[in-house]
């Protein structure tokens, strides 16, 4: 802030007048990088403060307001024929021109011209224009040209020139034909409206959600009626028209005949009519020379002017500004323009050209073929400000600004004036306020000199209000420049929103401007510098000089990571214009992998999308990709695909395993994955009810686990199906139900069932180690409480698993008899466990004090209650001895 | 409600209150009465975000479990499928939908995906017919839940296993997106450490999604200084060890799901005077166990040994709370000793409670069997004859304890002795499925395939070196007043948590040649601030650590993170996030392979 307003107070850089070359030149990247201020403002010599110094203006007095008529531009453009015979159509808010030569004429040799301008008359685009007869020319609310051919149907181009597509008023125009045509906007967008041969209306309200409306038959009309407008009224759009003196209003439904309050029938027919920018105001002229002029609800008169003119003026329209004083209307005919106050006071110009009007929300721009003025009531602080001999504080101020650079002593006095009546806040605020409205930067920067002099001797005032202004001003007068051609009033830019500014100049390719703007105002790169490189890029790819790769590279650098630039957006339109290898190049820049493939699987860019899917990490992507590359490639290729691909090739498997279990089966085979295979034959032969079913898996199993070199496993599948066979063997025979036990629990069972002698071949067989042979037979003996036939086993040879187990197992069974038998038995090392198992404490200590085993005394004594007394004395005893050593 | 998780030194209750949030926006995207159908592996984890009540609110008049054939009737206008984005799970929403009478006054039908939509199942719906059926597809982003006020899960209880065993990285993908909706609301993470393959993945993820995200820079304040990701099979030990701090050992024994533990009933009867137990109930005890109970907060995470004493001293501490009673006089005393009457009780049923399950345990844990099996572990952790066949695991088999047991001995085996000699390796396998059927080979194979269990390549066992480098056995570890993490589990300490201090202090590169040995990379990398939110530290204010187990974590793991942020001159305070709270059986299941036998 501090910055802005030392800028403006020095008198340093004042104004914003852009150096033209760079900015009409569409190389736009060139700018970006001169980051001295110096480069994109000229100075402008200290202004001499007086309107008459400007010629170009002409202000006049039309009671009981200022009117000012600014010159805009010289119009860039050169018109050999000015504007005689041509359609001409202006975009309201500075908006671009479209201009159709002799648009009537129909010889084929020589087709007419339809060239487009900005405001400033710089040429955009021109081309031979080749389809049918062109009724009306109009443009939208977003800067596309609409062309309303006499067949109904209208074709719609860009800035540019560029045909962007079509639609029709409806089938039956065809015949009937276009007679007449008009574009209107309402808040729903662009419309269109169209009167046929058949004297038949017809609406569009909304170019871009096209319902056609026809619209009620008129009684009495022939032809086409003498005047017509459309409305916007009550979120209703209609049709005011006019048939030799009768005044009908139609709508969806009906039409109705109206009288305007105070319209007396003696004035004669309505040639002529006209609806205010904000349709609120209408206007009518009479075949007399009457101008009516009163609410468009028809509900209140305003006035009634006598022109004393009879020919029909060829345009009407409303020049007032929001909180008018004196709203008017101005009538141009072919070598006339006048201006008709509500108050019946008028005001001519002669004119040397034939002109257009195009009514704007405060104004009037008239274009001629040599230049463009715009027609203003002059806001009420203006007038107050320069009215001859103001005593307004803001006047005041300026006064003694003025002084003060003259080193005045009346500065002090003009000051003091201004003080005593405490209106210095006011004075500073109109100086600000009526800078937003100048035009002139000369003017503009007098205007806040004066006031950032007040400032300085007002404490506690907000600079907001100041700040602001200067910041906008300085970025108006940059878009007003002649070549950038967009010459919006303050009023204008406000209701306009800077968004839609940035917008219209991203739209019209100034770049560079648009995003020093953005940096200027210091607008979020979200909604401004990457918005503007957005456009930059995608309208950079469409580029057909260029190389793909100088493309993609200029982009890249260019746009580099800005935040919310989304590469795939850019190469989606790359896409677009056919350019496919220059998409693949961009998508490479595009952060979010996930958003590259969509467009590569849409550009056939499959293998590519695969990557990049899996490089994004997302599975579902993944997925989604390889099930897209399964229906579209043949199986080999699929297979192939994933296979350099070995994430997505885990993730199919993954899938196969749950949803397809014979793919799974293909794709191990095509890996050679033997191990896998054989692993996938196992769980096959789980899923089969019959025993040879079964066993054949099983043998493929094996044959796997042989390639995969798994001997081990290979083994452990032989003895399976070896167990199996015995199984089914041992069922058919005896059924024993052994089928599909281990073959632990098969020797328990048969233990069980006492077939002691299969057991043993099992044991054999199988090489069961010796232990867990023991281990059963202890453990089956004791469950059938056979002690004898255990006695006898643990004699047959030495016990692998020692004598503690058997202790443990027969406690197991509660029989402390036979786990007594044991205990001598046990190792000197498991002795003292034994006798505790048994819950013998004199032989556990008797062993723990031999073996002077302090863990083991420990471990008794925790199992010692108090009647145990001389037991634990023993054992503490012992400790204490053993301790000493 | 959920106040627990908002003391911790990080406020996950703004976690929670977020999850909420949309869930709110989602029941009343669908106006009028609901009926949700619940995937019912999503119940345990939303029960952590949002009780019925929160439903109710919102016109959920009734909840049923997906299952095949027909919707139950239920006059609701909307039926809400709140499922995991799985394609099985899609044919049976696709068979309930078609199954619905169509006569009958139609249904809107909704789903929500948690935690992530997915074009696989939608397709799959199409596919069947009835994507145009629904009103609403959506995602529930659920990824990180709050447990506790210093524990995140993700409850993804197949992380590990896809992971490390089928390639397949989809949890890695919700790791990062859940990382990255936490560094939403808490703040860029500025430096990450990570050691692992999977850690590598995540990071390489996060660090793009945030360039993905680069305009949308993230202006607050970081609450974590730094973010450690480690992958499971980076510490293959921790897990398999039975864990000895009292919340590990309940978990080991009974199971935590979700936060609540089901114990036997027995312990929890209500002993009137003149009732004899008569009546026991049948119904398993159910208590939520998180540091909203005071008493639990104090010694969920003492070593066991610990516990006892713990308790006794509490018992003496209210009950001389009640005694106090005695002492008021004044009828202000009174009042005040009233007021406080309503915490005393609960203090005093809780410490019964726990009374009870500390009981239970330690009947267990005075076993022999539980003696013998932790005597093995600690031989094993210590190097003890890792390389020659246990006769403790053979007579294990022999006598056919459970498996899981088995195969956690046996892989602790395999590790502590970077893999088992051919020999060796071959005959506990053997052993393993002559004795539980031969149908376990899948479940070796993926074993050896994770590497929990695997035969010695080379002849060199760095385990020793690692645990000598890295102090993993404590001689002297003291349960109950520790100065080390290694009380955890009575004299191990846990590798995963042994690496997370030494990043802390003194810093990886003392010990790279260990990190080497690791598998997987080691890695840092650093998050770029936006200019003014780096953080003035205050001197002696806590650096703050978030540590992401990918693929699963212990109780005893956190409960050592705890000690290390509770030690005074750590100057670290952790808050633990993972794929899953595990313990070594749940672990080891996750991993088994079980063909269904079609054997008549």
């Amino acid at each position: 802030m501090v910055s802005v307003l030392t800028e403006w107070t020095c008198g340093g850089h004042v104004g914003f007048i852009l150096d033209r070359k760079r900015f009409t030149t569409r190389a736009p990247w060139r700018i970006l990088h001169c980051r001295s201020p110096d480069l994109l403002f000229t100075r402008v010599s200290t202004p001499a403060l007086s309107r008459g110094s400007l010629s170009s203006h002409t202000m006049f007095f039309l009671p009981p307001s200022d009117f000012l008529k600014t010159e805009l531009y010289e119009m860039s453009w050169n018109l050999r024929d000015g504007l005689r015979d041509s359609l001409v159509a202006a975009a309201p808010y500075g908006g671009p021109i479209a201009l159709l030569r002799e648009p009537h004429r129909r010889s084929p040799s020589s087709r007419p011209q339809l060239e487009i301008y900005s405001a400033s008359g710089v040429d955009i685009a021109s081309f031979p224009w080749k389809s049918g007869p062109v009724v009306q020319l109009g443009w939208t609310v977003s800067d596309e040209l609409l062309c309303i051919q006499e067949d109904g149907s209208v074709l719609i181009y860009d800035l540019f020139g560029s045909f962007k597509r079509h639609f029709t008023m409806g089938q039956e125009v065809v015949q009937t034909q276009v007679l007449e045509a008009k574009v209107f906007h309402s808040p729903y967008g662009t419309g269109v409206a169209i009167v046929t041969g058949s004297s038949r209306f017809t609406l569009a309200t909304n170019i871009d959600d096209l319902k056609l409306r026809r619209l009620p038959e008129v009684p009495g009309l022939q032809g086409k009626p003498s005047c017509w407008v459309v409305l916007t009224q009550d979120r209703q759009t209609k049709v005011l028209l006019s048939n030799g003196p009768e005044l009908y209003i139609l709508d969806n439904t009906s039409c109705t005949a109206v009288c305007p309050p105070g319209f007396s029938p003696q004035v004669g027919n309505i040639v002529q009519m006209a609806v205010s920018f904000s349709y609120k105001y209408l206007a009518l002229f009479t075949d007399t020379g009457h101008l009516w002029t009163g609410s468009s609800h028809l509900q209140d008169k305003l006035s009634e002017v006598d022109t004393k003119k009879t020919p029909t003026p060829k345009h009407m329209v409303w020049c007032r500004r929001p909180k008018s004083q004196q709203p008017s209307v101005v009538l141009m005919w072919d070598r006339l323009l006048l201006v008709a106050g509500v108050c019946g006071d008028t005001i001519q110009f002669p004119l040397e050209d034939p002109c257009v009007l195009v009514g704007e929300l405060d104004g009037v721009r008239i274009i001629s073929s040599t230049n463009q003025e715009l027609l203003q009531e002059v806001p009420l602080v203006c007038q107050d400000m320069f009215k001859i001999a103001s005593m307004a504080p803001g006047a005041l101020l300026l006064e003694a600004h003025r002084e003060y650079e003259k080193s005045s002593q009346k500065a002090d006095e003009y000051l003091r004036e201004i003080k005593e009546q405490s209106m210095l806040g006011e004075a500073v605020r109109q100086c600000v306020e009526a800078a937003g409205h100048e035009y002139d930067p000369s003017t503009q920067k007098s205007l806040l000199r004066a006031a950032s002099f007040g400032k300085c001797f007002l404490t506690d005032f907000s600079p907001d209000q100041f700040v602001t202004t200067c910041r906008e001003l300085r970025v108006l007068n940059g878009v007003r420049e002649n070549g950038v051609g967009l010459p919006l009033t303050h009023t204008q830019f406000k209701q306009m929103t800077l968004q839609v500014l940035i917008d219209r100049l991203v739209y019209r390719q100034f770049y560079p401007l648009a995003i020093e703007m953005c940096r200027y105002l210091k607008i979020p790169d979200y909604q401004g510098v990457s918005r503007v490189l957005k456009h930059w890029a995608s309208c950079k790819v469409q580029q057909k000089d260029l190389s793909d790769d100088a493309i993609a590279r200029v982009v890249c650098v260019k746009v580099g990571d800005s935040p919310g630039v989304s590469y795939s957006h850019i190469a989606a339109k790359a896409y677009e214009c056919g350019r496919t290898e220059l998409a693949i190049k961009l998508l490479d820049s595009e952060a979010r992998s996930g958003e590259q493939v969509p467009l590569l699987l849409k550009m056939k860019r499959s293998q590519l999308a695969l990557s990049k899917a899996v490089e994004s990490g997302d599975t579902d992507l993944v997925y989604t990709v390889v099930s897209y590359l399964k229906n579209e490639m043949n199986r080999g290729d699929f297979f192939m695909t994933l296979r350099n691909q070995p994430v997505a090739l885990s993730l199919y498997r993954q899938f196969c395993k749950l949803q397809e279990q014979e793919t799974l089966k293909d794709l191990y085979n095509q890996d050679d994955d033997h191990q896998e295979l054989a692993n996938y034959y196992v769980t096959a032969s789980y899923r089969e009810k019959r025993l040879d079913s079964r066993l054949s898996l099983l043998q493929s199993a094996i044959d796997e686990y042989n390639k995969a070199k798994n001997e081990f496993s290979a083994k452990m599948t032989e003895d399976e199906m070896r167990l199996l066979r015995f199984q089914r063997k041992l069922d058919d025979e005896k059924g024993a139900g052994l089928l599909g036990l281990s073959l632990q629990a098969t020797m328990e069972a048969l233990l069980s069932l006492g077939l002691h002698k299969q057991t043993e071949q099992l044991y054999r067989d199988f090489r069961v180690p010796d232990k867990r042979y023991w281990w059963l037979k202890l453990m089956s003996l004791a469950e059938k409480e056979e002690w004898e036939e255990l006695e006898k086993f643990s004699k047959s040879k030495k016990s692998p698993i020692g004598y503690l187990a058997f202790v443990d197992v027969c406690m197991k069974s509660n029989n402390k008899y036979e786990a007594k038998k044991y205990v001598s038995k046990v190792t000197p090392e498991q002795k003292v466990k034994a006798h505790l198992a048994v819950s013998d404490l004199e032989g556990a200590a008797d062993a723990a004090i031999e073996r002077k085993n302090d863990a083991e005394m420990g471990a008794i004594l925790s199992r010692c209650s108090a009647s145990d007394r001389l037991l634990i004395d023993r054992l503490n005893r012992a400790r204490a001895a053993a301790a000493k050593k | 409600m959920a106040a627990h998780l908002s003391y911790g030194r990080v406020n996950l209750n703004i976690l929670r209150e977020a999850a909420r949030k949309e869930l709110r926006e989602f029941l009343d995207k669908c106006a009028g009465s609901k009926a949700i159908v619940w995937d019912e592996y999503l119940t345990g984890p939303f029960g952590l975000i949002a009780q019925y009540s929160l439903l109710k609110e919102h016109e959920v008049e009734k909840m049923f479990t997906l299952k095949s054939g027909r919707l139950p009737s239920a006059d609701v206008k909307n039926i809400i499928f709140f499922v995991r984005p799985r394609l099985e799970l899609m044919d049976i929403i696709a068979e309930n939908v078609c199954s619905e009478d169509k006569q009958h006054s139609p249904r809107d039908f909704h789903i929500l995906f948690v935690p992530r939509r997915s074009m696989l199942c939608e397709q799959r719906l199409k596919e069947q017919g009835v994507l145009g059926s629904f009103i609403n597809i959506d995602e529930y982003i659920l990824d990180l839940i709050p447990y506790d006020g210093d524990l995140l899960s993700m409850e993804y209880e197949s992380a590990f296993r896809e992971c490390y065993l089928e390639n397949d990285q989809t949890s890695l993908y919700h790791t990062a997106k859940g990382l990255m909706t936490l560094q939403a609301l808490y703040g860029t993470i500025p430096q990450i450490y990570g050691k692992g393959e999977c850690a590598r993945h995540v990071a390489n993820m996060m660090l793009r999604m945030k360039r993905e995200f680069a305009g949308s820079q993230n202006q607050i304040l970081p609450v974590f200084d730094t973010l450690l990701l480690l992958d499971r099979n980076v510490d293959l030990l921790t897990p398999v060890a039975t864990q000895l701090t009292y919340e590990g050992l309940i978990d080991e024994i009974y199971g935590i799901n979700n936060g609540y533990v089901k114990l036997p009933p027995e312990k929890f009867a209500q002993k009137k005077q003149g009732e004899a137990s008569k009546d026991l109930p049948t119904e398993p005890k159910k208590l939520q166990l998180n540091s909203a109970e005071e008493l639990y907060a104090e010694i969920r995470d003492k070593n066991f040994n610990a516990v006892g004493a713990a308790l006794s001293k509490k018992a003496k501490i209210i009950s001389a709370a009640f005694e106090e009673r005695h002492n008021a006089k004044t009828v202000g005393e009174i009042k005040q000793f009233v007021s406080q009457l309503p915490h005393m009780q609960a203090a005093r049923s809780s410490l019964a409670n726990h009374t009870s399950v500390a009981e239970l345990i330690k009947d267990i844990t005075t076993s022999e069997a539980f003696f013998d099996n932790l005597t093995v572990e600690q031989e094993f952790m210590t190097g003890v004859d890792t390389d020659k066949v246990n006769t403790y695991i053979e007579d294990s088999i022999a006598q056919k304890d459970p498996l899981i047991k088995i195969l956690r001995l046996v892989c602790m085996q395999s590790v502590c002795n970077n893999g088992l000699k051919q020999k060796v390796f071959d005959y506990y396998k053997r052993e393993i499925l002559q004795t539980y059927g031969y149908e376990h080979i899948l479940t070796l194979n993926n074993l050896e395939k994770s590497g929990l269990l695997k035969p010695q390549t080379s002849s060199r066992n760095n385990y020793p070196t690692i645990r000598k480098t890295l102090k993993l056995w404590m001689e002297d570890a003291n349960e109950q007043n520790p100065n080390d993490i290694s009380y955890v589990y009575s004299g191990y300490a846990p590798l995963s948590i042994r690496l997370t201090q030494v990043l802390a202090r003194p810093g990886w590169r003392s010990i790279e040649e260990v990190l080497k040995m690791l598998p997987g990379p080691h890695f840092e990398e650093r998050q770029q601030l936006p200019a003014g939110l780096h953080k003035k530290r205050q001197q002696g204010e806590n650096r703050t650590t978030l540590v992401f187990f990918l693929g699963g974590v212990t109780y005893a793991e956190i409960a050592a993170l705890r000690f290390l942020s509770q030690m005074e001159d750590s100057g670290m305070e952790y808050i633990i996030a993972t794929t899953k709270l595990i313990n070594g059986t749940t672990w080891i299941k996750s991993l088994m392979d079980r063909p269904e036998s079609q054997t008549p």
